[in-house]
């Protein structure tokens, strides 16, 4: 989001003066330090395309829930302006999660509609004949030309579902097809699916305490070149409490962390098979910070394994 | 829905507690002074109940019965939906205790037991609790007076209201009216409970007395 530079209009004296053009310095310089910052983001590619995406998305499982209210709503559409600014691209959300959808897609009015988004729905309904018309309601919700992601919501009637999208896709109604799962539920259908339908991304729950993926679905993953989103990477803010009162190891600063949720974010998206992580949140702050995460140095898999004996045993 | 035992009530809460208040705060700045009219009601209700007698006892469903109808729409349909798609579910059962209020308590008539003592003062403590009791304890706890949730404009003291009134009944239909009360306890209880609010056991507490002291009652 672009800082506002107040200048003073009446009586103009010089010490004013100079506070305002001191002001309009420090503006310009942040936004310049903001757009090298978001330069540098580290980006992975969607092994079925080549397109790249940002390391870190972001998440809108109870966040942008907020209904009508005026003031959550605004709040935000600051959190996603945030997001951008700091280099951000892929959020994601599904007809599930309440007002998120609306929310969002009136966030993205408020801020003219970025041409940076990346947008990750879920078709979420059961029979899967009443799937377009679903994706339809979310589409005017998001208010967007086309989504460039759908995913079958925890393989709800994906039999159905993932034809309709692949026909979609054909169509150049949508760009990409994939799957969700949390919090380790059906990983053997998962499976079954990354091996036998063709898909670009897989949404899976992956974080320092919850590895199960990392046996077979993200070698899956690499193998048959699907992109990997992770959600729950706090498992919805358990994590973070967890850890939050100890202090941060003395080798989180080789991996360029100063907070907890850095390194949390870190561990998962320096795994090769991972694309993107997709956290939540309603405060500006962690946006920012969790974005932060998307940069060099990563961890290598000597420091990975520590983090997660560490994580385990707090 | 499959790997069913691997679900949390947690993965069920689609909203933040900061969200599920503030919709109470923006409810009532919304309907003020629709509250004076609720406690007014409410406390005309609590003047028919201590006279007894078959006209009144027909006027007070109505009122439960208006109560009901008026949070089914104005609540769970118009506000608490937009955060919660189950809510749309809750407007409908909720619609349907008003209905079987118009039907078994204004068209059949409810009879209210005579006051003797300990039964009538449970049924009258339900009631005086929920329009003067309930209304204080979200600000007891922590929340905003601006979050608070008033008998006829809330679903919970509505709730434990309509129970007072059912353990002051008698007659077999009144059975009947029990259901979607006592379910809607546990589905308060089961919604504050996983957002950890201060509270959240006063609903199921309310659903267990009520049933209790209606199973020790002659009917």
């Amino acid at each position: 989001m672009r800082m506002k530079t107040v200048v003073p209009i009446p009586s103009v004296n010089r010490r004013k003066l100079l506070h305002a053009l001191a002001a309009a310095s420090v503006a310009a310089l942040s936004a310049r330090t903001r757009l090298a910052r978001a330069d540098s983001v580290l980006m992975r590619p969607i092994p079925s395309s080549g397109e790249t995406l940002p390391a870190i998305g972001l998440g809108s499982w109870i966040t942008f829930n907020v209904g009508y209210d005026e003031v959550a709503r605004a709040s935000c559409a600051e959190v996603i302006g945030n997001f951008f600014a700091a280099g951000g691209r892929l959020i994601d959300s599904s007809p599930m999660y309440g007002s998120s959808q609306a929310v969002i897609g009136d966030a993205l009015k408020r801020l003219g509609k970025p041409a940076a988004l990346f947008s990750a729905d879920k078709v979420w309904t059961s029979p899967g004949s009443r799937g377009p018309a679903q994706i339809e309601t979310s589409r005017d919700h998001w208010d967007v030309p086309r989504f460039d992601l759908l995913q079958v919501h925890n393989l709800l009637a994906w039999q159905e579902h993932l034809p309709t999208l692949n026909a979609m896709k054909a169509k150049g109604q949508l760009r990409y097809v994939g799957i969700t799962t949390s919090e380790g539920r059906r990983h053997r259908e998962v499976e079954e699916i990354m091996r036998t339908q063709r898909l670009d991304f897989v949404q899976v729950t992956y974080n320092a305490i919850d590895r199960d993926v990392e046996a077979r679905i993200l070698p899956l993953a690499r193998e048959r070149g699907i992109a990997v989103i992770v959600n729950r990477p706090f498992q919805q803010g358990a994590l973070i409490e967890r850890v939050a009162r100890r202090p941060l190891p003395p080798w989180a600063a080789e991996i360029g962390c100063t907070s907890w949720a850095q390194l949390l974010l870190k561990f998962i998206i320096s795994h090769p098979a991972v694309t993107c992580a997709i956290p939540a949140t309603t405060s500006v702050a962690h946006v920012r910070e969790n974005m932060e995460a998307a940069r060099e140095p990563l961890p290598h898999e000597a420091m990975r394994r520590r983090m997660a004996v560490h994580v385990a045993a707090l | 829905m499959s790997e069913w035992w691997t679900y949390r009530l947690s993965n069920f809460l689609l909203f933040s507690p900061r969200t599920y208040y503030r919709l109470f705060e923006l409810y009532n700045s919304e309907i003020w002074p629709g509250q004076v009219l609720a406690l007014l009601v409410g406390l005309a209700m609590l003047a028919l109940i201590r006279n007894g007698g078959r006209w009144q006892s027909r006027v007070i469903a109505a009122a439960l019965a208006a109560s009901w109808l008026w949070v089914a729409w104005a609540y769970h349909y118009a506000r608490f939906a937009s955060i919660n798609w189950a809510a749309v579910y809750f407007a409908g059962a909720f619609a349907l205790e008003a209905l079987l209020l118009l039907g078994f308590g204004v068209v059949k008539g409810l009879h209210l037991r005579p006051r003797d003592g300990l039964l009538s003062a449970a049924g009258m403590g339900l009631v005086v609790f929920a329009l003067i009791v309930h209304p204080l304890i979200g600000p007891l706890v922590g929340r905003s007076w601006s979050q608070v949730e008033i008998f006829a404009i809330a679903p919970d003291p509505t709730v434990i209201a309509t129970l007072g009134v059912l353990v002051l009944a008698t007659g077999a239909s009144t059975w009947l009216l029990l259901p979607i009360p006592i379910l809607w306890c546990l589905v308060s209880g089961a919604t504050t409970w996983t957002m950890h609010s201060a509270d959240a056991a006063l609903m199921p507490i309310a659903a267990a007395f009520t049933l209790a002291v209606r199973r020790g009652l002659p009917s």
